[in-house]
């Protein structure tokens, strides 16, 4: 399941990297503390956050995220998304909560 | 000239996330006993717990003075702090001049003063940098009984 | 659905407010920022999260949740669930992450519901 599934499966809107879609989804983590992220996120995960300052971006990378996902529609400001770009980290939007989007991918990933 | 029933001051000190949320806790009680309910009571406890935050978050340290009355609650904040230079800026949704500290805590979304803004009725704010900022916010009171707002429970 | 329901579904351990676990559960908000909460969740909704500071139970109180659960096995300070205790909130902790405990409930029925100011948009 990569994140071009996701997109088109629940209607995502792409900030950036639109060529990055193939990039694989493992798992999933939900969290807006940075350091919580940091220490307990995986590779392949897809990072559901509201968090849009563009240290999310250096975490992602880090981290080896398939991608991030902001909920409720949170717009990431121009300085994370020339980051994401440089750094070709995905950056998705929904407009639904985090706890809504988590349950939907939860639910796809147990169904693959 | 309103004829507030109820009003009463209430001192935030800068600095002190341990007890942030006390006083908005400490005001709705008072709310409750007045027979403010649902959607005014909500939005009144925002808007307290939000500017108590930006208290505790920037400010040397401030005072929330709530006054009630039959068809409104007045909450003026005032405090010592950095003030606000940009004003507009910092009402914007997602607009934090919050430390990864404060982020940590969980705090500093840039949400404060766009709750605030959702949850009055009218907000006017005026600020002087290197001095402090003044919030004076209005909430009308809304029906009596249960169903205020006409959203069901 | 009850909070005691919500206990088995998470294999969760009830820290506080054992005498609570019959209140009825619909709705969950998931999050770390407590600004979040107070802008979108839904009054009696059940918070779901990481953070583990008085400040949450404090949030908790002020949107009146109907419970919390803390993820990833983390434990609250005594002086936390003593708040808690005080203000009637009941608190339990599960093992699971946060994108689990949300995927698991979730998968149970309870709506993720966006309660913004005058307004209520609520999922499924």
């Amino acid at each position: 399941m990569n994140l071009a599934f996701l997109t088109k499966e629940l209607d995502l809107k792409v900030a950036s990297c639109e060529d990055h879609l193939t990039r694989e989804v493992k798992g999933g983590y939900v969290g807006d503390l940075l350091s919580d992220v940091i220490a307990h996120s995986t590779q392949g995960d897809v990072w559901i956050t509201r968090q849009s300052h563009k240290n999310i971006i250096a975490v992602s990378a880090l981290r080896e995220h398939a991608g991030i996902i902001l909920s409720l529609g949170t717009e990431p400001g121009d300085d994370t998304l020339d980051k994401a770009q440089s750094e070709g980290i995905p950056v998705l939007i929904t407009t639904l909560p985090s706890f809504e989007i988590a349950g939907k991918i939860y639910d796809l990933l147990a169904a693959r | 000239m309103t004829d507030y029933s109820y009003e009463n001051t209430f001192t935030v000190e800068g600095g002190d996330f341990e007890s942030a949320g006390k006083t908005s806790i400490e005001i709705k009680k008072v709310l409750k006993k007045l027979a403010i309910t649902n959607e005014t009571l909500r939005r009144a406890a925002i808007a307290v717990y939000e500017a108590e935050l930006n208290i505790i978050s920037y400010a040397k340290k401030g005072a929330i003075d709530l006054a009630v009355s039959d068809d409104k609650i007045l909450i003026s904040v005032a405090d010592q702090g950095p003030g606000i230079e940009d004003i507009e800026l910092a009402m914007q949704e997602g607009y934090s001049t919050a430390t990864d500290q404060i982020r940590e805590m969980g705090f500093g979304a840039g949400m404060g003063l766009h709750n605030i803004k959702s949850c009055a009725d009218t907000l006017d704010i005026s600020s002087e940098v290197n001095k402090g900022t003044h919030l004076s916010i209005v909430i009308n009171r809304r029906g009596s009984g249960n169903d205020e707002s006409g959203l069901s429970d | 659905m009850t909070l005691r329901d919500i206990v088995e579904i998470l294999d969760a351990k009830v820290l506080v407010g054992e005498d609570h676990l019959h209140r009825s559960v619909k709705t969950a908000f998931s999050a770390d920022l407590m600004s979040d909460v107070l802008a979108f969740a839904k009054s009696g909704s059940l918070i779901i999260t990481g953070l583990t500071t008085l400040q949450v139970v404090r949030t908790a109180s002020i949107l009146d949740a109907i419970g919390l659960v803390i993820v990833r096995g983390k434990i609250p300070s005594k002086e936390t669930l003593d708040l808690a205790g005080d203000l009637d909130i009941p608190i339990m902790s599960t093992r699971y992450i946060l994108f689990e405990t949300s995927g698991r409930l979730y998968a149970n029925g309870i709506v993720g519901c966006v309660e913004k100011i005058g307004g209520m948009n609520c999922g499924k």
